[in-house]
């Protein structure tokens, strides 16, 4: 594994936010479309991060038309053209699954001023 | 030019496409391989080149060993392997010289051989995929087993190759067409879509694959 961390340690990608579970973002995504490009825009709150180095991914939760749908996007994809964190959220575990089966008012997080 | 390298597998990561999609990897180390013999029709009766890999400490190299070495004037190494090629192939190859990772071009498939993790004794289910039996409806200490292995006294006796609770790995294997997704000649690095045998650090034998060439670019 140190072989494989060293190899990649100067490909990882440094222009991703810090952020974590919690917390609301942005996530704009390179879409092809044949042969033509364009950038979608995934916003929800992100319930995991999950593994480490170029093959970390992490999870965004959104609820879309009363359904709720969740991406998986790996970090390092060059698909991930750019993430904003619009809220740092307040939680007190890493995975947030909790939320899935929450609606509403009970499926707010409190915003971390700290 | 000749098709085969020994290398050392170093483990597994993972690349992206230029679709962004993720392609599983397996770093190969390819350093250098001397060449310790080359073997000829007209003296051996068959073709063939003597390579090396790795090292070892000259002390632990035996008389026989080092005078064998000594010959083609290489270091000890930590194995000694053959690969046949065609005189034509071997061409311009001799004693001395070494095998380098620069027979492989991003794009190319191979073939991967070694030797596949030990696994010990291993019941029907892990070792031939068997379904097992019910975990509930009554079932009685019989939940791994292989059921009935034959028939009654006719035939009389059990078939040959009966699938068997037995040992497990640690054999050769060859996994074919696998796609050489990056070359990093500098680190002597390969970078091959998919899994290989063998545990990290296991030594491997990687081919120009028998059945597939690469895609020729139009």
């Amino acid at each position: 594994m140190d072989t494989i961390r060293r190899l990649e340690s100067d490909k990882l990608r440094t222009d991703i936010p810090e952020f974590s579970s919690g917390d609301t973002v942005s996530v704009s995504v390179l879409v092809r479309e044949g042969d033509k490009e364009r950038i979608q825009v995934f916003q929800g709150v992100v319930i995991q991060r999950k593994g480490s180095g170029y093959s970390e991914t992490f999870t965004v939760r959104k609820v879309s038309g009363g359904i709720g749908v969740e991406r998986v996007f790996p970090i390092q994809s060059p698909s991930v053209a750019s993430v904003e964190v619009l809220r740092k959220g307040k939680v007190r575990r890493a995975r947030l699954y909790f939320l899935r089966e929450r609606t509403g008012r009970s499926a707010r997080l409190k915003e971390d001023r700290g | 030019m000749p098709m085969a390298i020994l290398g050392k597998k170093i483990g597994m990561t993972q690349r992206f496409d230029e679709q962004g999609r993720i392609i599983p990897v397996t770093i190969v180390e390819v350093a250098p391989c001397p060449i310790v013999q080359k073997k000829t029709l007209a003296k051996e009766r068959y073709s063939a080149l003597q390579i090396g890999f790795g090292s070892r400490r000259k002390k632990r190299a035996n008389r026989p060993l080092a005078g064998h070495l000594k010959k083609a004037g290489v270091e000890p190494t930590r194995l000694l392997k053959e690969i046949r090629l065609t005189e034509e192939e071997a061409a311009g190859l001799d004693a001395g010289g070494a095998l380098t990772i620069e027979i492989f071009e991003k794009g190319d498939f191979v073939d991967v051989t070694g030797r596949t993790k030990g696994r010990g004794f291993a019941g029907v289910i892990r070792r031939h995929g068997f379904s097992g039996k019910n975990m509930t409806h009554g079932t009685h200490e019989y939940f791994r087993h292989g059921g009935s292995i034959g028939m009654c006294a006719t035939p009389g006796r059990l078939f040959k190759g009966k699938k068997m609770p037995g040992h497990m790995g640690a054999v050769q294997r060859t996994i074919q067409n696998l796609r050489v997704v990056e070359v990093m000649k500098d680190q002597n690095l390969l970078y091959v879509a998919g899994a290989i045998p063998g545990a990290k650090n296991g030594i491997v034998l990687v081919r120009k694959s028998v059945k597939k060439t690469a895609a020729k670019k139009s």
